[in-house]
């Protein structure tokens, strides 16, 4: 088969060629396919922030960094592929920005010993740090954020005989928060109805149809890529009041809400971390990764919300690098080492602010119990007019006495399926 | 010279009507076994294996099984996904209700069952054919897709809806799981890719084969001469979705581990294994291989060939992927309707006169 021999002869050049000892941060990126919206700028950002380390202070510790970036459109298969070309580069850690490539990837990266970030969305319970040692998610995951968005309409008024409808992504990713949700409704008395919406999401017709009649009072949404742009193209379609329509912090970037304009104005969507481009680190972007020409992509997301978190990911990448460098006492880390330095991290504000990121993120520290942070929420709100989000509700904890027992019983449940012991003493 | 059947007599009735009568045939098929047995399981590492070797195994299982159902019997079914799906979920409640059964006889086990759900849904191809068939098929993929998305029962009530296989072991040797060794694993798939090939090319030579194929080429002439439309062709649903069915176990168990099916399962995968069998070709065995060595082989090495050699940006690579899929596609359909296996059929007619012209 000729394609095999090609792809031997190019394999035998790459094997010849020397080979550097680099920090290895691969991007499981997807640039294409219905989520690429999403992807791109959080791509761009990761890849920026550590095209910025490498300009302006020689790398982390003296070791240069390399982020390679491989395709995954989404896809598991491909996230399969991916994980396996890449992780014998010496990876340090994969974000695979995608929940279904998490689950893929959380025996395989645990049996080969390299830690997983999912920031802010794959395996909730994961932050059951005894269960998964090798996966961590903080500083949020998708129950505290419905928690968090629970925590805020209640804020707002009395919620008990209030109607709640979740509009979700119809895969493992916004099947996340029903669980919570459901436990929540238990809890404070609201009625929950549940809303499946199939990959990719661009058929929405039926669900916002039944939220017409239905006239649910708020609106929460757990959609990623296009399916967030059609879902508030339909709200607005519909005439639902865009204040009461909220949406997680993967539905809270400027891609979802600028398509319908004007009527988009008010939409609110949870957060992790702070919002907008004024902080002192995107000066630094501007001067050592644009102006040299580095910028990645076509450099025009710099600033967006998801360039925020791209941005915002590799900056406690760096800071999980730099602990495990000071922990084991050698700059030219091993994927362990990460996942100690991963164990280890504190960030403060006085860290954030010397890294140019002043109150950009909360405060917080990982143990091997908790690897998933302390689970504070903000809310932010869109303003069509100006074109910016802005945080209106500072980050707050979420309800923990719902949800830990709901870490501890899906850990539990994965532990006794995968037979794994307590990693933690 | 080397490619002739002169010279070659058969001296009893085995050796007249075996598979390869040709002895250069036989030998190139007993070294290409040999290769695949003996030597590629000690070669082999993680990379080539989860890139290449299991998705070109599992999927030529996957081919040569829609191949039966549209080369041979010309019955055109877009389900290909759906039949996997159930594969699949066969096999993970068969290992999570029976964890102590071999893991070989839960793979065989889910292909029968898919082999009954495809009987079930292939009873419209008793009534409709052709296109009107290939929407009554892509029903089933979507009512699969979905029973298996809104049942819980099927994914054991998980709040994420996903199935993941557990460890299990085949003779000691961890087949599933994450900590399975790359050689364990391809030759368990192996074993399957050998079984199915040989009774699906057994079964297409015989009487089955040639029932399909008289279903295929003027159903109501075969129905004259005394071909039961009803048994050939259900028949031919129920041996395709006994391979599906297979294939879509070891894709779940031994490939990904953990699957979503709305993802995995989707309309996408049933073009991808209806585009393997025609551009490998429709109705030959070796057309089944030949396509799903192409589709599988393809992207990777456009991967390795555009980012890796000539560093070009991922997401242009991804599209090319698409483009040029899409285009051999076309130029397959237009140039050389037959596939791969035509090429190859010409390419073998050509050796047998070699250096003679004709």
């Amino acid at each position: 088969m000729k394609m095999k021999l090609t792809t031997m002869a190019v394999a035998a050049v790459m094997a010849a060629s020397p080979v550097m000892a680099d920090l290895v941060f691969p991007s499981l990126s997807y640039r294409t396919g219905p989520y690429a919206a999403g992807g791109i700028p959080f791509a761009d950002g990761y890849a920026d922030y550590f095209n910025l380390l490498n300009a302006r202070d020689g790398g982390i510790g003296g070791v240069m960094t390399s982020v390679p970036e491989c395709e995954t459109g989404y896809n598991t298969e491909k996230g399969v592929e991916c994980y396996e070309s890449t992780k014998g580069e010496g990876a340090l850690v994969y974000q695979p920005l995608s929940t279904g490539i998490t689950y893929q990837l959380i025996p395989k990266a645990t049996a080969d010993g390299i830690p997983i970030h999912s920031m802010g969305y794959g395996r909730t319970s994961a932050a059951n740090g005894d269960v998964f040692s090798n996966v961590f998610n903080y500083p949020a995951n998708y129950w505290n954020g419905a928690s968090g968005a629970i925590k805020y309409l209640m804020e707002q008024g009395d919620i008990s005989g209030k109607k709640i409808a979740l509009v979700y992504h119809n895969s493992a990713y916004g099947k996340e928060p029903i669980r919570t949700l459901e436990e929540l409704s238990k809890k404070h008395g609201f009625e929950l109805t549940l809303l499946p919406v199939d990959h990719p999401g661009q058929e929405q017709k039926s669900q916002w149809l039944q939220i017409r009649r239905e006239k649910p009072d708020n609106v929460i949404m757990y959609g990623w890529g296009v399916m967030n742009q059609v879902a508030v193209q339909e709200a607005a379609n519909i005439r639902y009041p865009m204040e009461n329509f909220i949406g997680i912090w993967w539905s809270g970037s400027e891609n979802d809400v600028l398509p319908a304009g004007d009527k988009a104005d008010g939409y609110k969507a949870l957060t992790f971390h702070g919002v907008g481009d004024d902080f002192p680190v995107f000066a630094d972007i501007q001067k050592y990764v644009v102006e040299a020409g580095n910028a990645a992509g076509a450099g025009d997301q710099i600033g967006t919300v998801l360039y925020n978190r791209g941005l915002y990911a590799a900056m406690l990448a760096a800071e999980a690098a730099k602990t495990a460098q000071e922990i084991h006492g050698t700059a030219e880390i091993t994927a362990a080492m990460m996942r100690d330095g991963m164990e280890a991290l504190v960030i403060t504000e006085a860290k954030m602010a010397a890294l140019g990121l002043p109150g950009f993120g909360p405060e917080f520290s990982v143990s091997c119990a908790n690897h998933g942070g302390p689970g504070l929420v903000g809310m932010t709100q869109w303003d069509a007019s100006a074109k910016t989000w802005s945080l209106i509700n500072e980050f707050a904890p979420s309800d923990m006495d719902v949800i830990q027992p709901l870490i501890d019983e899906d850990s539990a449940a994965y532990a006794a399926e995968n037979k794994i012991e307590s990693s933690c003493n | 010279m080397f490619y002739r059947e002169a010279g070659d007599f058969s001296e009893t009735y085995p050796q007249d009507s075996q598979t390869f009568p040709i002895k250069f045939d036989r030998y190139r098929y007993y070294l290409v076994l040999a290769i695949a047995i003996f030597v590629i399981p000690f070669m082999i590492n993680d990379y080539w294996l989860n890139a290449i070797f299991l998705p070109f195994l599992i999927y030529a299982i996957a081919a040569i099984g829609l191949n039966i159902l549209v080369g041979y019997c010309g019955q055109v079914s877009l389900g290909t996904g759906g039949f996997m799906a159930v594969g699949a979920y066969a096999c993970y409640k068969l290992m999570t209700s029976f964890p102590d059964v071999s893991m070989l006889i839960h793979v065989l086990i889910s292909g029968l069952i898919t082999a009954a759900v495809g009987v079930l849904f292939g009873l419209p191809s008793l009534r409709i054919k052709g296109f009107y068939l290939a929407v009554a098929t892509l029903a089933a993929q979507f009512f699969l897709v979905w029973l298996f998305n809104r049942v819980s029962w099927f994914y054991n009530y998980s709040a994420s809806g996903q199935i993941s296989a557990p460890e299990r072991t085949v003779f000691g040797v961890e087949v599933t799981g994450p900590n399975t060794e790359a050689w364990a694993t391809y030759l368990f798939c192996l074993f399957f890719v050998i079984l199915c090939a040989v009774i699906a090319r057994n079964l297409t030579r015989g009487s089955f084969g040639r029932k399909w194929m008289a279903i295929r080429d003027m159903d109501i002439a075969a129905e004259i001469i005394g071909v039961n439309p009803l048994m050939a062709k259900l028949s031919a649903f129920a041996v395709s979705s006994f391979f599906i069915g297979i294939s879509g176990a070891l894709f779940f168990a031994i490939y990904l581990g953990a699957v979503e099916v709305g993802e995995v399962f989707g309309i996408t995968k049933s073009f991808t294994v209806l585009f393997m069998i025609i551009i490998g070709g429709l109705g030959s065995i070796f057309g089944s291989f030949a396509g799903a060595a192409f589709l599988v082989i393809l992207p990777v090495a456009l991967k390795l060939v555009g980012v890796d050699w000539l560093g070009w940006p991922t997401d242009i690579v991804a599209h090319l992927q698409l483009v040029i899929v899409g285009a051999l596609i076309i130029i397959f359909l237009i140039a050389e309707p037959h596939g791969l296996a035509q090429l190859w059929r010409v390419a073998k007619e050509k050796l047998r006169l070699w250096p003679f012209p004709h």
